[in-house]
């Protein structure tokens, strides 16, 4: 018996174009809580693939060792065969299906060929008792909540007789009580000689739950503290997490900021799925022409709830509160109204959500301010093309004409098109949900060219971005968002990554 | 950052499936006329216009629809129905053809008008809402009467009978001027309104699309009212044609609509496609018809199993062609 369940040494993973991981180790001892903090986009889920084999063995480089031995996982079958049992952050259930169904899907009891009913249920009731689960083995999965179906999670890893446990994110979606049920359950499966794992962004559950942690930044392993013996607070987490240097990846910029454009009061917008959620929770924000505003948070936040449900109630039920563009309370209800009232929203994922990807550039750009250039309903072309030309031009758009598929573009020319499409609307407040993922630098360097050309032209800007140094390099003013809740606004001059780290971790009092 | 190419000539990727489909249409008619004596005349082309007027104008509904991302399973039915309203209409109280005609039309679109308005208000998946729709017009024909209908009045016989003739010989019927009508103007709406782009959009991602301010709503349901109108003028084309109405006209027509959609080039997942590619493909379908009955030996059953093939010829090409553009 080793001291170490796992240790995994050396670990690249390269995606076209990015180095996600790099020779990243980690080491996991024999029945502690190890947890995992970094950034989003630092490299923590795509380690925990790696682990678990969703990418197999030959596809990263680094080598596995699992109880001693060394592991070359081809899918996620081998490595539950080996005892190690991942659950992300979006469940995997199967909805229709009851819980003990869903606890031995795909590892049914059976006799003969045939699913033994008795003791499929039988058993998962014990398996249900362990998780502290209070329900019907035969109710359906859609019935019960997600912090419920987040138990059926783990009864099912119970199940393979699991003795490494990951949890993506598992208290993301969960409210408190549920959360802190899962983290009393956690320490019990831990007394009982399980192994976890634990991805987490909420800071104060690490550091009462974990007994040691690894921070990621970049793709590579920073440090791997034990919460006992080195002290560990959140501050020390926080300062790993974000520790890097700014440096002139920025073009310069003084803004003139003129009057407000924008102001929302009280906006409380509650999740689709879960109608007693608030995802918003009373935010209040101030744009001003000009200015461009960066808005913080960590994944799950309400980031892009808020952006969205103020972009013509894209996203949301029950939304509440006030918006006053230029000083007038206005009320916005779909996304036209947005955009007559001079508003665009440039979406995170701007393959789903932004653009026609079997569709050209100029096709692209004039859709949605396609009024403007249509009388009483037929298009002018010839002036559509011009105008596509134009940002072919200015905007730098990197494609053969503007006849091109927009789906074979670069990352960093998709998001030109977007933007372009935007400005054609010529919009007074720009909404831009992580403008730069998936850009490489240059190309980002473009982008914030354009975006502070856009405040030099008066308009207001609203950056959304999970990048620290991006926020403090671009924006003039910043506001943090954690659960919901606006929890800071701190002007450029005194904001540091640090003090944003705070107040974006900053959990419910 | 690579253009697919056909070729040398840098042409861009989605004029590929209309290509390939034109090429198809061209290599059997030069195979037609090679093997086939009395083939290679003009008077063959246009007997498949003539023979087709009313499909080409259905499956140009059908266009609209695929390409908004849907599918209209009603179209056959509606055909019949119309054909049954017209027939009885001038047999029975004998209503002149210039008050049937236009009853129809109304009675279609309206038909297509509340299908659409199902599939958007309830966010029901199209292909339910117009299955429904096909049972319904379908049972409706037999509410009217079981035996097919003649249509014997002299104005609206002399309009179907009537021929055009054009140069050297050649004639069409009064039925294919009104489906190139049709044709024309579906193609100028289609690629020259604010509509025409909100069809494409809505069917090349409709999350984008809305978040884009592009009336989505109205626009699968226009598509629908679309479908409709096409359905009942392509059944007054219909009983043109075949001068009668009858419920057992049109059986699966919505059927080879489809397949001329698709053959076309026109993707099932909507966005891409052109009204040029459905033309092509009714004179694909109409083409294989016209020789298996040169060939004489051939039973007409020959049609359907060629039909099979170039549809899964086709949407393996669609498959490779997504596939491409999504990378």
């Amino acid at each position: 018996m080793t001291e170490h369940i796992l240790r995994m040494s050396g670990i690249t993973k390269t995606f076209p174009g990015v180095k996600a991981l790099q020779d990243v180790n980690l080491s996991v001892r024999r029945g502690e809580i190890h947890a995992i903090c970094g950034e989003n986009g630092a490299g923590k889920s795509t380690l925990m693939k790696v682990l678990s084999g969703v990418y197999p063995h030959g596809d990263y480089e680094g080598e596995i060792f699992f109880e001693g031995e060394r592991c070359e996982f081809g899918g996620i079958r081998d490595s539950e065969h080996a005892g190690i049992v991942i659950i992300h952050q979006e469940l995997a259930l199967s909805p229709q299906l009851s819980i003990a169904e869903n606890i031995f899907l795909g590892n049914e009891r059976a006799k003969r060929g045939f699913i033994d009913w008795n003791r499929t249920n039988y058993e998962a009731a014990e398996l249900m008792k362990r998780v502290g689960l209070r329900e019907n083995p035969t109710t359906p999965i859609s019935d019960i909540g997600v912090g419920k179906q987040q138990l059926v999670e783990i009864a099912k890893a119970l199940s393979k007789e699991v003795r490494l446990l990951i949890l993506d994110e598992p208290t993301a979606a969960l409210n408190d009580d549920d959360s802190a049920h899962l983290l009393d359950l956690l320490r019990g499966l831990r007394d009982e000689g399980i192994t976890c794992v634990i991805i987490s962004h909420k800071l104060n559950e690490v550091t009462a739950i974990a007994d040691a942690v690894t921070i990621i930044r970049d793709g590579r392993t920073i440090e791997t503290l034990d919460m006992a013996a080195d002290a560990v607070t959140e501050d020390r987490i926080i300062s790993g997490m974000v520790g890097r240097a700014l440096d002139n990846r920025f073009p310069p910029h003084e803004p003139t900021i003129g009057e407000e454009a924008l102001r929302v009061e009280d906006w409380t917008v509650y999740s689709p799925s879960q109608p007693d959620r608030k995802v918003v929770d009373s935010a209040a924000l101030t744009l001003r022409r000009g200015e461009i505003v960066g808005l913080a948070g960590l994944m799950g936040a309400g980031r892009t709830e808020l952006a969205m449900s103020l972009f013509g109630r894209t996203y949301g039920v029950r939304i509440s509160g006030k918006v006053f563009k230029d000083g007038k309370p206005v009320e916005i209800r779909n996304v036209q109204d947005a955009i007559n009232h001079g508003l665009a929203y440039a979406s995170e994922d701007r393959k789903r959500y932004g653009l026609n990807l079997i569709e050209d550039i100029k096709r692209n750009i004039s859709a949605a301010g396609l009024r403007g250039l249509a009388r009483r309903g037929w298009v002018n072309e010839n002036e559509e093309y011009r105008i596509a030309e134009e940002f072919h031009r200015s905007m730098n758009i990197k494609a053969p004409s503007v006849n091109s598929v927009v789906g074979q573009l670069s990352g960093g020319n998709q998001q030109k098109v977007v933007l372009s499409k935007w400005i054609m609307t010529e919009p007074d407040v720009l909404i831009l949900d992580e403008p730069t993922r998936g850009i490489d630098v240059g190309a980002k360097y473009e982008i914030y060219t354009i975006i502070n050309q856009l405040a030099d032209q008066g308009k207001a800007v609203l950056v959304i971005s999970s990048e620290l140094p991006e926020l403090l390099g671009l924006c003039d003013r910043i506001y943090t968002l954690s659960e919901g809740r606006i929890t800071g606004e701190v002007p450029r001059q005194e904001a540091t990554q640090e003090s944003l780290m705070h107040l974006m971790t900053k959990g419910q009092e | 950052m690579t253009t697919l190419t056909a070729g040398r000539v840098g042409l861009p990727a989605k004029y590929l499936p209309v290509l390939v489909t034109g090429c198809l249409l061209a290599a059997m008619f030069v195979a037609g006329g090679i093997r086939y004596e009395g083939f290679a005349s003009g008077q063959v082309i246009l007997n498949v216009f003539i023979d087709n007027a009313f499909l080409l104008v259905v499956a140009v509904g059908m266009t609209f629809v695929i390409l908004t991302g849907g599918i209209d399973l009603s179209v056959g039915s509606v055909v019949a129905l119309s054909t049954m309203i017209s027939a009885s209409l001038m047999a029975g109280p004998g209503w002149p053809p210039y008050l049937v005609v236009p009853l129809v039309l109304v009675i279609g679109s309206g038909l297509g008008l509340v299908m659409g308005y199902i599939v958007h208000a309830f966010d029901i998946q199209p292909f339910i809402v117009t299955l429904a729709g096909m049972f319904l017009a379908r049972g409706l024909c037999y509410t009217i009467g079981t035996d097919s209908i003649p249509i014997e009045d002299p104005a609206f016989t002399a309009f179907a009978q009537s021929r055009i003739d054009l140069f050297a010989d050649m004639w069409i019927s009064p039925s294919v001027i009104v489906a190139l009508v049709v044709v024309g103007v579906a193609a100028y709406v289609l690629h020259y309104t604010r509509f025409g782009r909100a069809v494409y959009a809505t069917g090349g991602s409709e999350q984008s699309a809305l978040l884009m301010g592009l009336p989505v709503g109205r626009t699968k349901i226009t598509v629908y009212t679309v479908s409709g109108f096409c359905s009942a003028l392509g059944g007054v084309l219909l009983s043109f044609y075949m001068l009668s109405g009858y419920g057992l006209h049109a059986v699966g027509m919505e059927l080879d609509a489809i397949a001329a959609v698709v053959i076309g080039g026109t993707l099932l997942t909507g966005g891409s496609g052109f009204l040029l590619g459905t033309v092509l493909g009714v004179l694909v379908l109409g083409l294989i018809q016209t020789i298996i009955s040169f060939e004489g030996t051939l039973s007409s059953w020959w049609t359907k199993i060629f039909i099979g093939m170039l549809l899964f010829v086709f949407i393996l090409l669609q498959r490779l062609f997504s596939a491409r553009s999504r990378r």
